[in-house]
């Protein structure tokens, strides 16, 4: 066996703190070890073709790499070891620079600690054995979780590339948040009218199907052969024979609050999510309906004209196999009555921005006037609390909510424009407007008469005059002291937060949240899309906060990823797999129930014992549904299963190394 | 020599997705912990023999770290699960075996958590600095 090892100085990044002659050195000595030597950028071109070279001229056959994180290269160093023509589990990486040299200060000390990084690297690939992947067809077709407009544009962008998608949508609409809110920032586009057309693209192109009123209640498989189950729930209404007349939602008795309009008006029991819903088919809300209550009523039934009225419909499981899937589950809006200091619930004329926003849309609860709901007069002077629940580490969430900024700009513009004469306070902390267009477009706000005042509220509270107003008391740090400001309206700018299932549904994709309980990407800077599951990936405020074009763009690039898996038509299995050693195997199975991938069964095998034969049984590992844990191969009582690249004999080396 | 720090080894077992990566964004975020770790990297925490751990504190290891992703975080659905059963199993040979049960931790630190990384390690290093040397566990296998 002839090793080679490569030290990389990494610029300064590793140099600084770790003497790499010293290493270099003290690696010639190692046993095995026929070569060392010390580059400074391992990964680049130079870096690659020095190690290509000493391959050649000292004939090695392994290959030890001290530089950066193997999370980071180390598929760079396995290409290169294909190359030449090497299998490439036959590199091992010596992580020098972030478990060393970057949380290091004492350069002797951390030169040591190289030293017997590289010591167990070598020590582990002596023991090397050579892995393959087999190639694994896909299913070419996508799943898109959450129809809003993320998830729209993933499913259109990889239906327009002739894939069929399913899109899921827990409502019975897609359309998501955008739908209820009036204009975007910073065009002032109608929301509507850039959603709706998108909505029915997507309702009508022949690769979509759309699942509304539909959950993911379980999914098992990996990249390219996923198994989804899709929970219908049952909409009592026959989307076959209904032709959205709507008898049925004028003649219902039941009234109950629109969540459509943040409970600011009333929907019946059997209703649509909102006029321009896709599909335009209504539901019944089976835990308000009075039939499904009492047993009595069923007048909608009665005035159907096409019968589509079904009370007996049952909650569907539906089985799809999908190639990829693309999350796109969006974010809810924090409710701010924990802040008790800004009276929300306790008066009414507090509200917060997405309410303000549904009374400007046209369609909405006061079709496009803003009043105070205390009593339904126009407000005068309204005030805008910036950064309810975010940035706030005591009581909300540590991040930036992203676009409360920019939508509290539009609505003072949109008031000025449609209520000449409104007055707009805005209490800020900073104005963050990182985004094309939007430092002109708050400037705009300003020109056109918003005050800002940099400071926090402190309290709001009845002001106790005729016109029942609410006083706001806040700091303002540009004049250095209170101020106190009487206001008809106090809106809230509240936080963004991760869908309260998203750690439950990222459980069943394999994918992590962050502290937050945003869903996290595979790297920060450069697979922002892509998540710790291959084939899954991400689109929206699912994965942290985002304004609309950062939610399209990104849903864009999950939907390119997807395509060009199937574009591609298979996907390498892993090839650090489980595997048993027959002989010693004695058939206890213990190994079987720890395998989260049912991917080890008991075969029969036939010895022959004093010269007779005899059956006996062993596990034996389905390689396409292992994905390389090892939890099999870590309580073996026989030391019969082993995991490749991670093998007991190479653990145990790496152990004894140090 | 009285007053001499000793500085303990402590062998980690990080697994690839969430422990592993942790220390990764330590490195990355510039997170400075004492160098007496040495991190091995197994791609589930459930991958680690009890053997391995075994073998580390016979070759003279003063602690041993397992790190894996929280519960109902784990990349391979339930791995971290049967790990907490293997160690609890372990820490309660451990005393009978002549070995102090808090020479062996087991940390669920994630993707993220490079703050809690850097904390863990600090915290375990002047722990078993107070302990000193571990008693060294005997090699009975006739190889040695």
């Amino acid at each position: 066996m002839r090793i080679g090892v490569f030290v990389c100085w990494c610029g300064s990044n590793i140099k600084n703190t770790v003497d790499v002659d010293a290493v270099t050195a003290r690696a010639k000595t190692m046993p095995q070890v026929v070569y060392a030597q010390d580059v400074q950028y391992l990964c680049s071109e130079v870096g690659q073709s020095e190690i290509g070279q000493a391959i050649d001229t000292h004939r090695l056959d392994r290959v030890v790499v001290a530089a950066c994180s193997p999370r980071m290269h180390e598929t760079t160093f396995q290409k290169l070891m294909a190359a030449k023509g090497l299998n490439p589990y036959y590199v091992e990486i010596a992580n020098i620079r972030e478990h060393c040299s970057w949380v290091h200060t004492d350069k002797e000390k951390a030169t040591v600690k190289a030293i017997d990084l590289v010591k167990k690297a070598v020590a582990k690939t002596a023991f090397a054995i050579p892995l393959t992947s087999d190639q694994l067809p896909v299913t070419k077709r996508a799943l898109v979780i959450g129809g809003g407009i993320a998830g729209i544009q993933a499913a259109l962008d990889i239906a327009d590339a002739g894939y069929p998608v399913d899109l899921v949508e827990k409502e019975s609409s897609i359309g998501g948040k955008m739908a209820q809110f009036d204009k975007t920032f910073p065009t002032l586009d109608c929301s509507a009218c850039i959603l709706t057309p998108k909505m029915v693209e997507a309702a009508t192109h022949e690769n979509i199907r759309l699942y509304t009123y539909a959950e993911v209640a379980a999914v098992s498989g990996y990249v390219g052969n996923f198994n989804v189950t899709i929970k219908q729930k049952a909409t009592s209404v026959n989307p076959e024979k209904c032709n959205g007349c709507g008898d049925c939602v004028t003649k219902c008795p039941k009234k109950v609050p629109n969540e459509f309009d943040c409970g600011s008006s009333k929907r019946k029991a059997v209703y649509t999510l909102f006029p321009q819903a896709v599909p335009n088919k209504p539901v019944i809300d089976r835990d308000n309906c009075i039939y499904f209550a009492t047993g009595k009523c069923g007048l909608c039934a009665k005035v159907c004209q096409t019968g589509a009225i079904e009370y007996q419909q049952q909650d569907e499981m539906i089985e799809n196999q999908y190639g990829a899937i693309v999350v796109a589950t969006g974010y809810e809006l924090k409710v701010p009555d924990h802040l008790g200091e800004y009276a929300y619930g306790q008066h009414p004329d507090v509200i917060t921005s997405l309410e303000l926003e549904r009374m400007l849309n046209a369609s909405g609860p006061t079709s496009g006037k803003v009043i105070r709901p205390s009593n339904g007069k126009m407000p005068r002077r309204i005030v805008f609390i910036q950064c309810v629940g975010s940035r706030d580490r005591h009581d909300g969430n540590p991040y930036c909510s992203k676009v409360c900024c920019l939508y509290t700009a539009k609505h003072t513009l949109l008031l000025n424009e449609k209520f000449p004469g409104t007055e707009s306070y805005v209490f800020y902390m900073d104005v963050r407007t990182a985004g094309k267009n939007y430092e002109e477009f708050y400037e705009r706000a300003r020109q056109q008469g918003a005050m800002y005042l940099r400071g926090q509220v402190s309290k709001v509270e009845p002001l106790g005059d005729a016109d029942n107003r609410v006083l706001v008391r806040g700091f303002d740090g540009s004049l250095q002291r209170q101020v106190e400001i009487a206001a008809d309206l106090v809106v809230l700018a509240t936080s963004m937060e991760a869908q309260p299932n998203a750690k439950t549904l990222g459980g069943m994709l394999g994918i992590s949240t962050d502290l937050n309980g945003f869903y996290t990407e595979a790297h920060a800077k450069l697979r922002p899309v892509e998540t710790q599951a291959q084939g899954v990936y991400l689109a929206g405020v699912c994965h942290g906060p985002k304004d609309i074009p950062e939610a399209v763009s990104q849903a864009s690039g999950a939907a390119v990823k997807a395509i060009i898996l199937f574009n591609k038509g298979q996907v390498k299995s892993v090839p650090t797999t489980a595997m048993v050693e027959k002989d010693r195997c004695s058939g206890c199975m213990q190994c079987q129930p720890v395998c989260p991938y049912e991917a080890i069964s008991q075969e029969m095998v036939v010895e022959r014992v004093h010269g007779k034969e005899r059956q006996r049984a062993v596990a034996t590992v389905n390689r396409a549904l292992c994905q390389g844990c090892g939890a099999c191969a870590g309580l073996c009582r026989s030391g019969a299963m082993d995991l490749g690249g991670f093998t007991s004999r190479q653990l145990m080396a790496e152990v004894d190394s140090l | 020599m009285m007053n001499e720090i000793y500085e303990p080894k402590i062998v980690a077992f990080c697994c690839n997705w969430c422990s592993y990566a942790g220390a990764d964004l330590a490195g990355t975020g510039r997170l400075k912990y004492p160098e007496n770790i040495r991190i091995i990297r197994v791609p589930c925490s459930s991958r680690v023999e009890v053997a391995m751990i075994l073998r580390a504190f016979q070759n003279g290891a003063d602690g041993v770290l397992i790190a894996g992703c929280h519960p109902g975080d784990c990349h391979y659905d339930t791995g971290n699960y049967h790990t907490r059963k293997r160690i609890h199993l372990l820490t309660s040979l451990m005393d009978f075996m002549g070995l102090s049960p808090e020479r062996l931790w087991l940390r669920w630190i994630s993707g993220n958590e490079a703050d809690k990384f850097q904390a863990t390690v600090t915290a375990f290093t002047q722990e078993l600095r107070a302990m000193g040397a571990s008693d060294k566990v005997r090699d009975l296998r006739c190889s040695r």
